[in-house]
């Protein structure tokens, strides 16, 4: 919102036109992108264009009777609708249907295998400590079957992860006081690894690159190893049997261990390494629950072996309690100081412990790329869903509010339109020509920008979002008028036209921008705070304030200070808007010069 | 058009002006009516959440010939509840339900097949919770809040906090008002109503500041002069602004009552006029508080303080004085056809002329020759 500050009187007179043509190549360019992105009108919401529809049934685990019931539903709902709407301009709805289904509609144009990922993974995160691990092999000897069938992309994390301990750099929630930080202050706390060069990642995040799963550290040809009883939790003779007879290379085995789990009881679990080999493991009770996990991100690492991560930060709790277990596992002999990351049953990597950490950080690495990484750090961050779904259908919907809505709103808004325009070039004569150019481009701005954001960041345009639109033509043409008035005001006074132009900038220039402020203000706080269609009103009532002020700054501006040099405006014709006489100026002081009839073509006005 | 040129630049020189804060006690008498009206239309009335708030059942009918009204009756009948028929361009029927649960859903879908004369199975019914949980609402109050806080502070700084509080009472008023027509016009609460209170709380605050930021820069040096009250120069900052206030609305209002009337007109009932209703009365509303209530309140808070006060004093003793030696200070002016009413007001601040083209007297500062009177 920063002008550039310029010296009084200096304004952008020098070299308006130089700003002019930046503007319009701006424009071009805009355009040109646009026409080359292949998306040329903007993304519209389910209201105005449908989409897609996907039906998500909640499933009734054993040993979890009342499960499905409306608060769950609804916890469910909000989960999905962040996860769906990371942004909130994508303008997707989530909502119930009958009693244990939930509804999510995701306008046309968003990558719906993509949400159908999102919104169907349960994302129930656990930390357990590691009593068994083996690596499994089908018992039977038989086909190495499912990995192929089994796209789930959390098979593709073999893991190499390390809890990155370390000082945060931002804390959000007093992480900063309390026990579990000892090593704040420490700039350099050692990693968790065997080759300890502890080294800071942009965020303050200590880590290193552990060896993979195959490296001796984790061994793997230890396959006569019994389990050891560990003293933190003994795993029943049931559960050696069960681990003994674990196929995790089977897919069906894989969904059916998962059934019906507590994070309160011991568990086996399986787990693919880095090179797709499964491992299995038994695993004591949940130490710590994803619940504890506050925000995670997806992070590139740079440093060692370079990759895409997730980074976690947990709050002041899970701080606490990680920092418990990685004390408890520290020293232990492996596989016991080992703790599995757990996810949605699967276990998706086993770091060991060499110390306790206690800065409140964990990471998960393998191999993720990109956008992995960023759905996982984003299905983290939004928390587990209290229930498990099935997906029940997927279909597309077609406009909820029909096409005849959008329609006639761009008939009135159009007809609104042409009504400023008459009422502009009513009271302000030529003047409203510049105006009128302003708008254009204005509306130009925001339409090729809004197109642009749909592919990059899913914004879609809904019913309410087109009249704000409209609305905003209003606000926008407030800056010209507030312009205007103050070069009159300033002809009144009996200056000639182009000292009165620039005079009237620097002080319409300061009540444009605090005024202009105060709007930007409600639509950063909004964006910032509020989630769903709000988010979204908030993103385009932002970029129409931003617009109107460069608009303003740089084409409106320099556009008046050129047309100030020609004839027709200086020389106050009658169809200028900018006459003395008609303006009420007291015969000035100095002499104005008026051509009474002046050979300069009057321009043609049309409204 | 050139009288209104003239006229504006009349106001701009003060020479005509209405006596907005004069009559203050009006404006704040009207606003205190119309937001009591609004109250008591929210406790009796109360507003219909839609059902995007509340959830319900959506029935999608194919074409017929029934009437809309017709088939809102038939719905009420059938489901016991509050229902609104919408006829769309097309020929269809779209009824929402509130608060409908399964059972009744197939009893309601096969009394409105009898009666549309349609088949059961072609109108499509959906059971639906609310899409705005209230997790939405509450982040919402809680945005709206912080925003407030946050807009106080910043314009306390920019200007002073007795305009920061005037700007947020005429916010929280236009605001009244405009949920109060909702709940009189009976429309539904939508997300299109929502959005468009959003815009107006924008909006509102934009064109007060515009109204403020004039009138900082003419009380400026007040305190060095005796010859104007605060509430003079306040209410010649509204009139000076006053054919950018208008235009500006005009401007504003235009396209939304293109689509309010124009739109509507078009289709009825539907998520555009429940946007643009909102839009419609809160930009109103916005303009009107602006120049009506935010500006007087700020010369009302003005008042109260020691250095106003002294000043109102040395200005009306020195009026006195002047009324003594004989030299009248009033010359009457044409009324400005400002507001909504434009009775014959004397001027409130009444030069003979413009300001600046008073000789200037009195005033030895700020000259490069440093003459002293």
């Amino acid at each position: 919102m920063a002008a550039p500050k310029k010296g009084r009187r200096q304004g952008t007179q020098g070299k308006p036109g130089r700003t002019l043509v930046f503007i319009l190549i701006a424009l071009v360019a805009l355009t040109g992108g646009m026409f080359l992105s292949g998306h040329t009108t903007p993304r519209l919401g389910i209201d105005l264009a449908g989409g897609t529809s996907i039906t998500l049934q909640a499933k009734n685990e054993p040993g979890q009777k009342n499960a499905i019931n409306e608060t769950n539903m609804n916890t469910a709902v909000d989960i999905i609708n962040k996860r769906v709407n990371g942004l909130g301009v994508s303008e997707a709805e989530v909502q119930t249907q009958g009693s244990e289904n939930i509804i999510v509609n995701i306008p046309k144009g968003t990558n719906a295998k993509q949400a159908r990922e999102q919104v169907g993974t349960t994302a129930q995160l656990f930390f357990r400590p590691v009593i068994a691990r083996q690596p499994s092999a089908p018992v039977d000897g038989g086909k190495d079957k499912g990995d192929k069938g089994d796209k789930d992309k959390k098979d593709k994390q073999g893991s190499s992860p390390t809890p990155g301990a370390g000082d945060k750099g931002t804390d959000k929630d007093g992480d900063k006081d309390g026990k579990g930080d000892k090593s704040k202050d420490e700039s350099t706390s050692p990693s968790p690894t065997p080759t300890t060069q502890g080294r800071s990642v942009t965020d303050g995040l200590k880590d290193e690159p552990t060896p993979s799963g195959k490296s001796s550290d984790k061994p793997q040809d230890k396959k006569d190893e019994t389990p050891k009883p560990d003293p933190t939790g003994d795993p029943s003779a049931k559960l050696q049997e069960q681990f003994a007879k674990l196929d995790c290379t089977d897919p069906k085995v894989r969904t059916k261990i998962k059934e019906g789990v507590k994070p309160s009881d011991p568990v086996v679990a399986c787990g693919k390494d880095s090179d797709g080999n499964w491992n299995k493991f038994i695993l004591g009770p949940s130490e710590v629950s994803g619940k504890e996990v506050d925000d995670a991100k997806a992070v590139f690492d740079t440093t060692g072996a370079a990759g895409w991560k997730v980074t976690m930060d947990f709050s002041k709790t899970g701080t606490k309690q990680f920092g418990e277990i990685t004390g408890k596992l520290a020293g232990k002999q492996s596989p016991q100081n080992e703790f599995g990351i757990v996810m949605d049953g699967e276990v998706v990597s086993w770091p060991f412990v060499q110390q306790a950490l206690t800065g409140g950080q964990a990471e998960i690495s393998g191999s993720f790329d990109q956008d992995e990484a960023k759905d996982l750090a984003n299905i983290l961050s939004y928390g587990a869903l209290p229930l498990t779904f099935k997906e029940q259908s997927v279909t597309t919907v077609s406009a909820a509010l029909g096409g005849e809505q959008l329609h006639a709103g761009l008939i009135a808004g159009a007809i609104g339109l042409a009504l400023v325009i008459i009422y502009l070039v009513a009271y302000y004569r030529g003047l409203a020509l510049i105006a009128i150019a302003s708008l254009g481009v204005s509306a130009a701005l925001t339409y090729t920008i809004m197109t642009l954001l749909g592919p990059t960041i899913k914004f879609a345009l809904n019913l309410p979002a087109v009249c704000g639109a409209i609305v905003a033509i209003g606000i926008t043409a407030d800056s010209f008028i507030v312009y205007f008035e103050r070069i009159r005001d300033e002809i009144r006074e009996g200056r000639t036209l182009r000292p009165a132009v620039e005079r009237a900038w620097p002080r319409a220039r300061r009540t444009i921008l605090v005024s202009d402020f105060v709007s930007f203000l409600a639509a950063a706080v909004l964006f910032v705070v509020t989630v769903g269609k709000v988010q979204g009103f908030a993103f385009t009532l932002g970029l129409t304030t931003l617009l109107d002020v460069v608009v303003v700054f740089f084409f409106t501006k320099p556009l008046m200070t050129i047309m100030a040099r020609k004839k027709f405006f200086a020389g106050g014709h009658k169809w200028s808007g900018l006459d003395p006489k008609r303006l009420g100026v007291t015969p000035p002081l100095r002499r104005a010069r008026r051509a009474s009839a002046p050979a300069a073509p009057v321009d043609p006005k049309e409204a | 058009m050139s009288k209104l040129g003239n006229l504006g630049a009349r106001l701009y020189r003060g020479e005509v002006g209405y006596d907005f804060v004069g009559k203050r006690k009006i404006w704040y008498g009207i606003s205190i009516l119309i937001t009591i009206t609004a109250f008591v239309a929210l406790m009796v009335r109360g507003l219909h959440m839609g059902i995007e708030f509340e959830g319900g059942a959506v029935f999608n009918t194919p074409k017929t010939s029934v009437s809309a009204a017709k088939a809102e009756e038939i719905a009420e009948e059938a489901s016991g509840h509050q229902a609104i028929a919408q006829r769309l361009g097309n020929d269809t029927l779209r009824i929402q339900i509130s608060g409908v649960d399964t059972d009744k859903s197939d009893h309601i879908k096969s009394e409105l097949a009898k009666e549309l004369d349609v088949k059961a199975d072609d109108i499509n019914a959906d059971l639906v919770g609310p899409s705005w949980g209230d997790q939405i609402a509450n982040k919402a109050w809680q945005g709206l809040a912080i925003f407030m806080i946050l807009v106080v502070i910043y314009l306390a700084i920019a200007f002073e906090w007795r305009m920061a509080l005037a700007a947020l009472i005429a916010l929280i008023h236009d605001l009244t008002i405009t949920v109060g027509v909702y709940a009189l016009v009976g429309f539904e609460v939508t997300p299109g109503t929502v959005i468009g209170l959003l815009t107006i709380l924008g909006y509102s605050l934009y064109d007060t500041v515009v109204v403020f930021d004039s009138l900082k820069e003419q009380s400026k040096d007040l305190a060095k002069q005796t010859r104007f009250t605060y509430s003079e120069v306040a209410n010649r900052s509204i009139n000076s602004t006053l054919v950018r206030s208008i235009n500006t609305t005009v401007v504003a209002l235009l396209p939304v009552a293109g689509l309010l009337f124009i739109g509507g007109g078009f289709l009825g009932a539907g998520m555009l006029n429940d946007i643009s209703l909102s839009l419609f009365v809160g930009l109103a509303a916005g303009a009107y508080s602006s120049i009506f209530i935010a500006t007087p309140l700020v010369a009302d808070f003005k008042e109260t303080d020691p250095q106003m006060k002294a000043l109102k004093k040395r200005v009306l003793a020195k009026r006195r004085a002047a009324a003594a030696k004989g030299e009248s200070e009033e010359a009457p002016a044409p009324a400005a056809e400002a507001g909504e009413d434009a009775e014959d007001t004397p001027a409130v601040v009444g030069p003979r002329s413009g300001p600046r083209a008073q000789p200037v007297r009195n005033r030895g500062r700020g000259r490069p020759s440093g003459k002293r009177r």
